[in-house]
């Protein structure tokens, strides 16, 4: 048997114990480092830390975030041009990669790496070992009784053992005295929680480096190739490599989205035919929120929609262009915003700007068009067009959903009387020419993701929980028992049995357990009939 | 039936189940009323016993043959018959209101034909249910004194009366990112595990007020109102262990509903974690909750301490489903 203090005995954590400032007796080198980590990886550094972490996340959320939403960010920084430079230098717009935010939670993981490996060999060894010896003075204990008993002590105390065994304590035997523990589980688990806590944290790194996140507009009728060049906007992780990419392409047949009474949106579906590495047959896959398409280790998701209309241009020449053009939509009801260029006009080159309405009201004094509703019932395309030079040739890299440079342009007709097309409609241009509305078609954005930490992550996820469970709701307790024989072993002599018991939680609960185990144990010894009454506690 | 009838339904039961809830927290506060009437007489009649005039009074009232010390019983009996009336029918009126409530919750589920929590009046009214059933299951276990029903009725019938009419919302369907298996699972257990955050945030509150309470009386002064509301209430000690309980219950169902969220995340944006302005008070929500587990197992930050945080996390709560979904706009901002 291990020899253990009264102070072991009542331990039944492996918590860090306080950090004492107590004097060094040899001025070592190391000396000052042993005890800055033993300060880190105490508990109350790890509540500091979990503090400085809560309170460290919450200016992310009440100010813009450039990785959620930029143009917020941007129109901080119009709406605020002083504050704004100021916040931005503190990293306030990317408070979640913030130095100061990866200082918090780095200290925080090292310092749990450094509490959990001291804990984890702890409980190791208290798996293995009996469970600590009997204390000296078991009426101090939280549960004590104590009776005399004529009860042989040697069969007494085989009987007491044999009893917790089946109740699945774990005993050891000194002499006339039984120690026993139960609940182990709750230390098990409370480390499981802890390591997978770290694991979550790996699996979290894992995917910030390696990952890869891409986005794309891709209109009906036109396909995609999963290549870093195919997207409209990457966010690769640090360490990511190109190769890594899962080759993968697919083509948009037809996108479909309903929507209520009110213009909320019930469902939205994209029909896709995709077609793995192989380059086999192509697959239809019916894509929708909630339900990615899953390719290897690439998934893709719908992310947004909106209105494509078809137009055929005729150029002074006679010649037929036509275009599909990805509208920007500006509100709930997909009023959106189009802009169409056509740099291969013959003679001048021409342009258009105006507004898609899916459900187009006119008013009929100010002629101006809106949409009441998001589904395309009643579709118009209104646009003014220009004529001259697009300005593409300045060698700036042009944005196909607006026209930056007007400067070479003249308006056609007044410039300012829009021109309203329904489905099949065209309009002649003054100067020669036409611009016919075809129909309507819609795009649709996907987000493709590869994150390599996912598993890990999820796994560690379930261990957490798992975890918590184990170590919230088990309970941790110890158990005592001590007979003597006061007058010596002769055998009318009496024995004085004593039980103690301790629990880490729950004391209520073991408050009523130690009642019931030491009423079993009255049985196996029974009191002297003088010593009836059990007396509790008040004894020493 | 019809969709609209069932609307109404679940608006009629909701209005019947505040009543419900009001009248009870009368009976409760009957109870404690009554009650604290009772001790009050008891004090007094102490007080009386020290002047000699009254001497013989108490003697007759103490029956004969009795000891010369005040013997409160007779009096007490029939008040205390009278104030555990009141408070049976306190829980009586907290049962009955539970199950119309339930009504109410599931009437809206069918009327919209979905799960009943898919914007900010339904989640309201279903963590308000939950905060009552934990609280009966409390009560049912010998958990908690049924005194506490005075206190806890009272933010229960405010928060579902400004649910029902500032919150309120039509039935209708859900968007499509909400229309997925896991916003059940998700959803249920950030409901469960918010009723006994908000329990608990009210439990902490008590327990501040009885130490304080206590603090004072110690020290030799009688406590003002509100402090002087701590004499009705449970032991310190036993505030403080029931709310630890409910505590260590719910962190492990918020941390599976913030699990749980991010696979739906996953499924339907395409990441689990972005630090949407929703997902970060929840993850400082679970940080706190963490820090008072935590608080519990470190030295010096027991009691009124741990109290505090628990406080400061039912805060960050209430934060993360009102202040981020009325004000601040992300992902989550549904309803
Ligand atoms: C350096 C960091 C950490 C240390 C030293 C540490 C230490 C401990 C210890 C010793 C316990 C057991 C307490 C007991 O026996 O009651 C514990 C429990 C716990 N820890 Fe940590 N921990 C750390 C970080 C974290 C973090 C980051 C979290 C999560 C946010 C966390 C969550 C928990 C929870 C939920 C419990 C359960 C409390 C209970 O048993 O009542 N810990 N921690």
């Amino acid at each position: 048997m291990t020899v253990t203090s009264d102070r072991d005995a009542v331990r039944l954590s492996t918590a860090p114990e306080p950090v004492a400032p107590r004097p060094e007796r040899r001025q070592s080198l190391t000396a000052p480092l042993r005890r800055t980590w033993r300060q880190l990886t105490s508990m109350r550094t790890a509540l500091l830390l979990l503090f400085l972490l809560a309170l460290a996340s919450v200016p992310g959320s009440f100010l813009p975030q450039r990785g959620l939403n930029p143009v917020a960010v941007q129109q901080y920084f119009v709406d605020h041009p002083t504050l704004a430079p100021l916040l931005d230098r503190v990293y306030a717009f990317d408070v979640f990669a913030a130095p100061w935010f990866a200082a918090v939670y780095l200290l925080l993981f090292v310092s749990l790496v450094g509490c959990l490996s001291l804990r984890v060999r702890l409980h190791a060894k208290a798996l293995v070992s009996p469970p600590p010896a009997v204390p000296r003075v078991l009426a101090r204990m939280p549960e004590s009784a104590r009776w005399e008993s004529d009860v042989a002590p040697e069969q007494a105390i085989e009987q007491i053992r044999s009893v917790l065994r089946r109740g699945r304590w774990r005993v050891a035997r000194t002499d006339l005295a039984l120690s026993a523990e139960k609940g182990y589980l709750r230390e098990t688990g409370n480390l499981l929680f802890h390591i997978s806590l770290v694991a979550l944290l790996i699996g979290i790194a894992l995917g910030g480096l390696l990952g890869f996140q891409g986005t794309v507009l891709v209109k009906e009728g036109d396909g995609f190739a999963n290549t870093v060049l195919a997207y409209d906007d990457i966010k690769p992780g640090r360490r990511f490599d190109a190769d890594g990419l899962v080759p993968f392409s697919f083509v948009l047949d037809d996108f479909q989205g309903t929507y209520a009474d009110d213009g909320k949106a019930l469902t939205f579906l994209a029909k896709l035919r995709w077609s793995g590495e192989d380059g086999g047959e192509p697959q239809p896959y019916d894509l929708r929120v909630n339900h990615p398409l899953v390719v290897g280790g690439a998934k893709t998701y719908l992310l947004g929609h909106g209105y494509a209309p078809r137009v055929r241009i005729v150029d002074v020449e006679g010649n037929v262009l036509e275009q599909t053009v990805a509208c920007l939509p500006q509100g709930p009801t997909f009023l959106s915003t189009c802009t169409i260029k056509v740099p291969d006009a013959a003679g001048e080159q021409l342009a258009f700007e105006g507004v898609f309405t899916p459900t187009t009201v006119q008013d009929p004094e100010t002629a101006l068009v809106t949409s009441v509703y998001p589904a395309p019932d009643h579709p118009a395309l209104t646009v003014l067009g220009y004529r001259g030079d697009l300005g593409l040739d300045s060698g700036t890299p042009a944005s196909v959903y607006n026209l930056e440079d007007r400067s070479g342009l003249v308006p056609i007709g007044d410039g300012k009387t829009p021109q309203k097309l329904l489905p099949g409609q065209t309009w002649d241009l003054p100067g020669g020419g036409s611009l016919t509305f075809v129909e309507t078609t819609e795009w649709a954005t996907f987000q493709v993701t590869q994150d390599p930490g996912k598993q890990l992550a999820l796994i560690a996820g379930v261990g957490m929980v798992l975890g918590l469970c184990l170590s919230l709701f088990v309970r941790r307790r110890r158990l005592w028992v001590r007979l003597s024989t006061p007058g010596g072993n002769h055998p009318s002599g009496r024995t004085v049995v004593e039980v103690a018991g301790l629990a880490r939680s729950g004391s209520d609960a073991f408050t009523a357990e130690f009642a019931g185990l030491s009423d079993r144990l009255r049985q196996l010894a029974p009191p002297r009939p003088a010593d009836a009454a059990p007396t509790t506690e008040e004894d020493r | 039936m019809s969709d609209a009838f069932l609307a109404g339904l679940s608006d009629d039961l909701l209005f019947a189940t505040v009543l419900l809830y009001a009248l009870a927290m009368l009976g409760f506060a009957g109870e404690q009323a009554s009650r604290r009437s009772h001790r009050i007489s008891e004090t007094s009649l102490a007080a009386a016993t020290a002047r000699q005039a009254t001497a013989a009074r108490t003697r007759v009232m103490a029956g004969a043959g009795g000891p010369a010390v005040p013997e409160p019983a007779p009096l007490a009996v029939p008040s205390a018959q009278r104030s555990s009336r009141a408070g049976r029918a306190g829980l009586a009126l907290t049962v009955l209101g539970a199950v119309l409530h339930l009504g109410s919750v599931l009437a809206r589920g069918f009327a919209a034909n979905r799960v009943p929590w898919g914007n900010m009046y339904e989640f309201s009214s279903a963590v308000a249910l939950s905060v009552v059933v934990i609280f009966l299951v409390l009560l049912l276990g010998r958990r908690v004194d049924r005194g506490l029903g005075a206190f806890l009725m009272v933010p229960v019938v405010l928060y579902l009366g400004l649910a029902g009419t500032v919150l309120y919302t039509e039935a209708g369907p859900l968007v499509p990112a909400l229309d997925s298996y896991w916003i059940k699972i998700h959803v249920f257990a950030a409901v469960l595990s918010s009723g006994a955050f908000l329990l608990s945030g009210i439990l902490a509150l008590l327990y501040l007020l009885r130490s304080r309470h206590d603090a004072q009386v110690a020290a030799g002064s009688s406590p003002r109102f509100p402090l002087s509301m701590g004499s009705a209430l449970p032991g310190a000690a036993a505030l403080d262990r029931v709310t630890y309980a409910v505590i260590a219950f719910a962190f492990p169902i918020w941390t599976f509903a913030i699990i749980a969220g991010a696979i739906w995340a996953e499924s339907a944006w395409g990441r689990y974690w972005g630090w949407d302005p929703k997902e970060t008070w929840s993850f400082i929500t679970w940080v706190l909750y963490a820090g008072y587990l935590h608080a519990r197992a470190t030295a010096g930050w027991k009691g009124t301490k741990s109290a505090w945080i628990a406080v400061a996390a039912a805060g960050a709560l209430i934060i993360d489903y009102y202040v981020v979904n009325i004000f601040v706009v992300g992902f989550h901002s549904y309803a």
